[in-house]
């Protein structure tokens, strides 16, 4: 290792950086105090005035503040460390102060505030209703706080203080204009937080056909009222806005997204009956279209199959009793389900799953696969048998399966099909190779040695003599072929 | 020391009883941990004395959106102190630093909310302040060039942060998450990128079934197994854990059994030991050897776990599809694995893994492919999904070969991300992190440092969002004169996340005798492909309220 190597090792284990360790309650301490320090010296980022003696008199300032009035005990992460180091009791007496507006320079500040923002609606009433008079005694005025409250902060400097958490009048920005300009200053600012706290001002000062208007060309802004609104539950609002959006914004998705939000299932139909016409891409519309589709059928299915199943009549609902609704179940599932209850019905019916695969154009494969899993489960063998079966125009029968037969014999094997239904299965596998592993490996003796004997491969038939029980019908099989196969040779 | 009486977690009811006058909620600002809390504060009982007082300190900032909603339930008034705790980047480990926001690339990319960049750059400008300008700083990507824009601006709105402090880091490299979507995709091969992929590391804890650790005694039969999964602290204070982490998962048996016979040897000595002399040195070694005899079993039962998967088939057959797309085989038609896994529903969240990688690897799927992927997809898990598809493709990790170009090819012969002869137990190049492919994001770290990027125009271009490079003026009395020999610091920070294969290729990088650049790293978030992947899906269970 070299000697600068060894320097970073020193460095990174150095006392004074231990704020990279999480050794103990000791080093976080350090840490924080070290993270401390670091905000101190970022003061001008974070705050810039927070320890002089006006800083008390402005936090108990809530005048002209509205949604920011909540945030009247602002204060910036120095001073919430510094509480946190100094213990808790002395913070909170100082702070525990402030609703009573005992002090003076609150006073002072309160009157001041009433002054110039003659036509503030206030949020926070409660702090501002009474005791306010004009006769407020006429104080020195700070100076920092005389800079807080100037009324003359461009769109710029109001974002950068909101940005440092500080309390921030928006009643200025009375005109549509400042109020655009102040959210695209907070949209240049990137910061989430100053960008909702715009919105929501705006959301309660302006029309929403104006202010829903003017978001259409402030696209960030509108994905944040959006997502506001999504946390918040409003979720009228919402829609409103997706139905004033829609023509121009690829916002369909998000209203289809609602449905989610519907547990009544009758209504959530309805909803994406609403869905289909909006204006998706031809992809999606027949996505949303069969969701629509199937939602409509499993609402019918589950209404008599429910009805079926109480009545006790139908003798495979008694048998294997449902474990779930069907509602709101994936298509293959449905498909399952259908197979599994219903594989005998006609087409005609909403329930078959013939009448499922054409409406759905559900690919031969994952209709065989589905159909294959339910019949076996069901230990339903002639129904396996028939699925693979097709007849030509002369009458003669075929063994065909679009998924490969060795998937056939898996999943078989996997529902503990029996040997003799598993045989005629992996006889059809084409690859000899692999038609052999299958048969090896689930023991159809029948399909091994006749494979063989196919072979002409006298030795492995002999190897395999050994693998089957003494005396049982596949040894004498064996036996006979051997001899068969010395007299033709011979 | 603070008189804190006890520590809880946060969760809905009634709170523990303690006898305290305060009660801090320390959390995040997010309205489903308000609804939490609400419930806590009204359940307390109003006529218990003495009362308690509430506080709540969010972390990083406040959030008046949260505060509003405690306003709406009514529970705001009993906050006496709100107040934020700027805690931007959290410390992992003596290389590793991270903010922990786990929806930042979903907020950056899907609903371009670009908060969590905000904060990154705070952080920035905090790291800075401690560790000292950093004069150079290199990025690609729109999200890295928003990040320097707002360092820049936030350094010269507040001249007066202009520290006096040593640089400690020589360059600062911005990556986008979405300049390499590749990497997180594939499965991370290294020891602890395993542990990650298959229980999750949650903030440097691991997360394990019990069986394993069982005290093996004697006659117990196994009786009473321990039912509570096992929980292990992972990082480098452990110092076996430390050697192995970045390991090829293959290369770590080797080094876990010559481990065990150093150990047992050392165990012996006390055999040799006579004089009393000895016996005291011996004894006074017993309990560092102790520690490192529990290490190793544990790691030894870790390694067995994950063998078990890794040996499996459909491991095997994963890791195969994935290579192959890396590599460039068969990344044009519908692979046949893929539809298997539909078909036998394995866990959606694979499924979307493995049709991403295979869509990043062909620039883009054709749209007959990609059709038949999104059908296959929504017919079997549900047509719901069709939001996460979107959002995929919102995010560019699902799209359709639009220009009917394949760039991929270029990028990954250019950049050399295929390395066909890996070398797992001694390697020489980065690729060993995932058993072939070298990771695109370490790529561009590495070839930054040495030749630089100019060499690479080409494929930068290709690769989405701007590069750029911007220097930051130190006085001059701070500027370093680089001894012979002395290594350059980088600070890389991947905006969106990070996987730990790449930690471990940039902790290689640092390894390197001739390579004159260490890294430390910092992040938004340590991901997967599988939490990865996961932060961009809906949520598709109503909310619970």
């Amino acid at each position: 290792m070299s000697r600068a190597r060894a320097d970073e090792e020193e460095y990174w284990h150095s006392s004074k950086f231990r704020a990279f360790t999480f050794d103990d309650e000791d080093d976080e301490l350090s840490q924080l105090k070290e993270s401390k320090r670091a905000v101190n010296s970022l003061r001008d980022i974070v705050d810039d005035d927070d320890d002089d003696l006006e800083k008390v008199s402005w936090s108990g300032e809530p005048v002209g503040s509205i949604s920011w009035s909540i945030k009247e005990t602002a204060s910036s992460s120095t001073s919430s460390l510094e509480s946190r180091d100094s213990g808790l009791p002395k913070g909170s007496s100082s702070y525990t102060a402030l609703p009573k507006q005992a002090s003076s320079y609150s006073l002072s500040s309160l009157f001041k505030g009433r002054n110039k923002l003659p036509s503030f609606q206030s949020l926070s009433d409660a702090l501002s209703d009474t005791g306010v008079k004009n006769y407020a005694p006429e104080l020195r005025r700070p100076r920092a706080e005389y800079k807080d409250y100037s009324s003359d902060w461009s769109p710029k400097d109001t974002v950068r203080r909101m940005q440092r958490g500080k309390v921030c009048s928006l009643e200025r920005f009375r005109s549509l204009q400042d109020k655009l300009v102040l959210l695209d200053e907070a949209v240049a600012g990137n910061d989430g937080n100053v960008i909702t706290a715009v919105l929501i001002f705006l959301k309660r000062t302006l029309r929403k056909e104006i202010l829903f208007r003017e978001l259409e060309v402030r696209q960030v802004a509108l994905c944040h009222l959006i997502h506001f609104l999504k946390e918040t539950g409003e979720q009228k609002l919402l829609l409103d806005l997706f139905s004033l959006c829609l023509s121009f914004l690829s916002l369909q998705l998000s209203q289809y997204r609602e449905h989610l939000n519907i547990q009544d299932v009758e209504k959530r139909k309805e909803f994406l009956k609403g869905c289909i016409g909006l204006p998706f891409s031809a992809e999606d519309a027949s996505h949303i279209q069969d969701h629509y589709t199937l939602l409509e059928r499993q609402i019918i299915i589950e209404a008599s199959d429910r009805q079926l199943e109480r009545a006790g009549q139908s003798e495979i609902f008694r048998k294997y009793p449902r474990k779930a609704s069907i509602l709101n179940m994936p298509l293959v599932t449905t498909l399952f389900y259908s197979c599994f209850y219903h594989y005998t019905e006609a087409e005609g019916t909403f329930s078959s799953p013939t009448n499922l695969k054409k409406t759905f154009k559900i690919p031969d494969k994952q209709y065989v696969l589905t159909a294959l899993a339910a019949r076996a489960k069901l230990r339903a063998w002639n129904d396996i048998d028939a699925l693979f079966t097709t007849k030509n125009w002369l009458g003669y029968t075929k063994k065909k399966a679009p998924i490969g037969f060795h998937r056939v014999v898996e999943i078989l094997q996997r529902n503990n099909a029996p040997v003799q239904v598993l045989q005629e299965y992996v006889r059809l596998v084409e690859d000899v190779e692999s038609r052999l592993n299958l048969a090896t490996k689930y023991k159809c003796h029948d399909v091994v040695i006749d494979t063989y004997r196919d072979l002409k491969d006298r030795i492995q038939l002999a190897a395999y003599r050994c693998k089957v029980e003494r005396g049982s019908a596949e040894e004498e099989k064996i036996d006979s072929i051997l001899n068969n196969m010395v007299r033709n040779t011979a | 020391e603070h008189e804190v009486e006890k520590m809880f977690t946060l969760k809905p009811g009634r709170l523990p009883q303690a006898d305290v006058k305060n009660v801090i909620f320390f959390v995040r600002p997010r309205l489903e941990l308000m609804d939490i809390i609400t419930d806590n504060v009204l359940r307390e009982d109003r006529g218990r004395a003495p009362q308690r007082d509430f506080h709540i300190l969010f972390v990083p900032r406040r959030s008046l959106l949260c505060e509003q909603w405690l306003k709406e339930q009514g529970v705001l008034g009993s906050f006496i102190h709100r107040e934020q705790y700027s805690l931007d980047l959290i410390p992992f480990d003596g290389d590793l630093l991270s903010m922990e926001s786990e929806s930042a690339f979903k907020e950056c990319y899907l609903e371009s909310d670009q908060t969590s960049l905000y904060h990154a750059a705070k952080g920035l400008m905090t790291l800075q302040a401690l560790y000292g300008t950093i004069p150079q700083i290199f990025g690609k990507g729109e999200c890295a060039r928003h990040v320097a824009n707002m360092m820049i601006r936030m350094k010269r709105e507040f001249p007066g942060s202009q520290n006096s402090i040593f640089p400690v880091f020589d360059t600062l490299l911005l990556l986008d998450r979405n300049v390499d979507l590749l990497t997180p995709l594939a499965t991370q091969l290294t020891y602890e990128g395993l542990i990650d992929e298959i229980y999750g590391i949650q903030n440097t804890y691991v997360k394990l079934p019990p069986e394993k650790f069982a005290p093996k005694k004697q006659g117990d039969g196994g009786k009473d197994l321990p039912t509570e999964p096992k929980k292990l602290q992972l990082n480098s204070a452990e110092e076996l854990y430390a050697e192995i982490r970045d390991k090829n998962f293959n290369a770590v048996g080797s080094v876990l059994s010559k481990k065990a016979k150093i150990i047992s040897a050392a165990f012996e000595e006390r055999h040799h030991a006579k004089t009393v002399g000895e016996i005291k040195q011996f004894v006074s070694q017993l309990p560092h050897m102790q520690a490192a005899r529990s290490s190793l079993a544990n790691h030894t039962s870790i390694a067995e776990l994950i063998k078990d998967i890794t040996t499996s088939e459909d491991f095997f057959d994963n890791l195969t599809v994935e290579q192959e797309f890396m590599s460039g085989i068969d990344t044009d038609k519908v692979n046949n694995y893929i539809e298997d896994c539909i078909a036998q529903k394995h866990p959606l969240i694979k499924i979307l893994r493995l049709v991403c990688l295979q869509s990043v690897c062909n620039s883009g799927l054709k749209q007959k492919v990609l059709d038949y992927y999104k059908k296959e997809i929504l017919q079997t898990y549900g047509y719901e999904h069709i939001l996460t598809l979107n959002n995929l493709e919102k995010a560019g990790l699902l799209k359709s070969q639009t220009s009917g170009r394949n760039n991929y090819p270029t990028i990954r012969k250019t950049l050399r991300l295929w390395m066909d002869d890996v070398n797992e137990q001694n390697p020489n190049d980065i690729s060993y992190v995932y058993s072939g492919y070298a990771p695109l994001s370490v790529r561009l770290a590495q070839l930054l440092a040495r030749p630089g990027w100019r060499s690479i125009e080409e494929v930068l271009k290709m690769l989405p969002g701007p590069h750029f490079e911007e220097r930051q003026q130190l006085p001059t009395g701070l500027q370093k004169k680089r001894q012979h020999g002395e290594n350059r610091v980088t600070l890389v920070f991947f905006l969106g996340g990070v996987t730990y294969a790449e930690i471990a290729a940039l902790r290689f990088l640092s390894q390197m005798e001739d390579g004159g650049t260490e890294y430390v790293i910092a992040t938004t978030k340590l991901i997967n492909g599988t939490s990865w992947i996961k932060s961009l899906m809906e949520k598709l269970e109503p909310a619970p309220f």
